[in-house]
């Protein structure tokens, strides 16, 4: 595989000497003799990380999920009986569990989405602000939540 | 800003991915079509507890209601997409997953978009095929 090294100099201020970036895809993992720290349980998380993180993961959970959503659709729709059946499908455990878990999702993605709306627009955007519109996105979704298992249970 | 200048941001908002303006405007977009039918939808089960199967039928068998579902739809099918296909480009490069990552992330691109086309043509048929 090709290696081309296109160096792009940057300071990075506190060691004092040039730092060269590789552009991206470029090298193969083999050439970088650089030692990684990738132990995930070690890191010290900003918050604003986590709410990313969970932002992203809700999405992909909502991607997965838009097909129960559709089937769930599709039971409450076709006739009274299978509206029925839903209905009791998702008075069990699993059912419950399930609703739960899709409309956690779907809170925290929309209430996140919310604030990069606010951000989009300016609010918000330096480091302080960045940190509370995190925890106010992490708070106000875990309030839906409670909501949403005080609704489903 | 000077004409030239104007018109090449323009120009640059047009491209597909390639500039990251067009999908960033419609990730907005779409957001706010998704966003409302989800309170739309929450709020009229929310204020209609207790509802049966004629009163939910009732409300897909409007039209304007079939078109807000669809639409919803067809906004989750881009809004996903563009998601979906961050994370790909994020995590499955060949930086991060090894020498056959962009070929990967290829199949994954593929099985993204035939699952977002299932949801469609699903949806569609949900609406006025399956009743």
């Amino acid at each position: 595989m090709l290696s081309i090294i296109i160096p792009v100099t940057d300071y990075q201020g506190g060691n004092g000497c040039l730092n060269h970036k590789f552009s991206r895809g470029l090298i193969s993992v083999n050439d970088n003799k650089r030692p990684v720290n990738l132990d995930l349980t070690k890191f010290a998380f900003p918050v604003t990380s986590i709410s990313s993180i969970a932002h992203r993961l809700a999405g992909v959970a909502l991607f997965a999920g838009t097909a129960l959503f559709l089937y769930g659709l599709h039971m409450s729709l076709a006739s009274e009986a299978s509206f029925n059946e839903l209905v009791s499908l998702l008075g069990t455990i699993p059912g419950k569990l399930i609703t739960l878990g899709l409309l956690s999702a779907l809170a925290y993605h929309f209430i996140a989405g919310i604030k990069h709306y606010l951000m989009d627009m300016g609010v918000a955007e330096d480091l302080e602000g960045g940190i509370f519109a995190a925890r106010s996105t992490l708070l106000y979704a875990a309030v839906v939540i409670v909501f949403i298992v005080s609704w489903v249970l | 800003m000077r004409i030239s200048a104007i018109s090449k941001l323009f120009v640059q908002s047009l491209g597909f991915g390639s500039t990251g303006v067009s999908d960033w405007i419609v990730q907005r977009i779409s957001g706010v079509v998704i966003g409302l039918y989800t309170l739309f939808l929450a709020g009229y089960i929310l204020l209609n507890p207790g509802m049966g199967y004629a009163q939910w039928s009732g409300l897909f068998d409007n039209v304007l209601m079939q078109l807000f579902t669809v639409f919803c739809l067809v906004a989750v099918c881009m809004h996903g997409w563009i998601g979906m296909w961050t994370i790909g480009t994020d995590y499955l490069r060949p930086h991060t997953a090894g020498k056959n990552a962009d070929f990967l992330r290829r199949i994954y691109q593929l099985g993204t978009l035939a699952m977002l086309a299932a949801y469609l043509c699903w949806g569609v048929w949900i609406l006025w095929g399956g009743r």
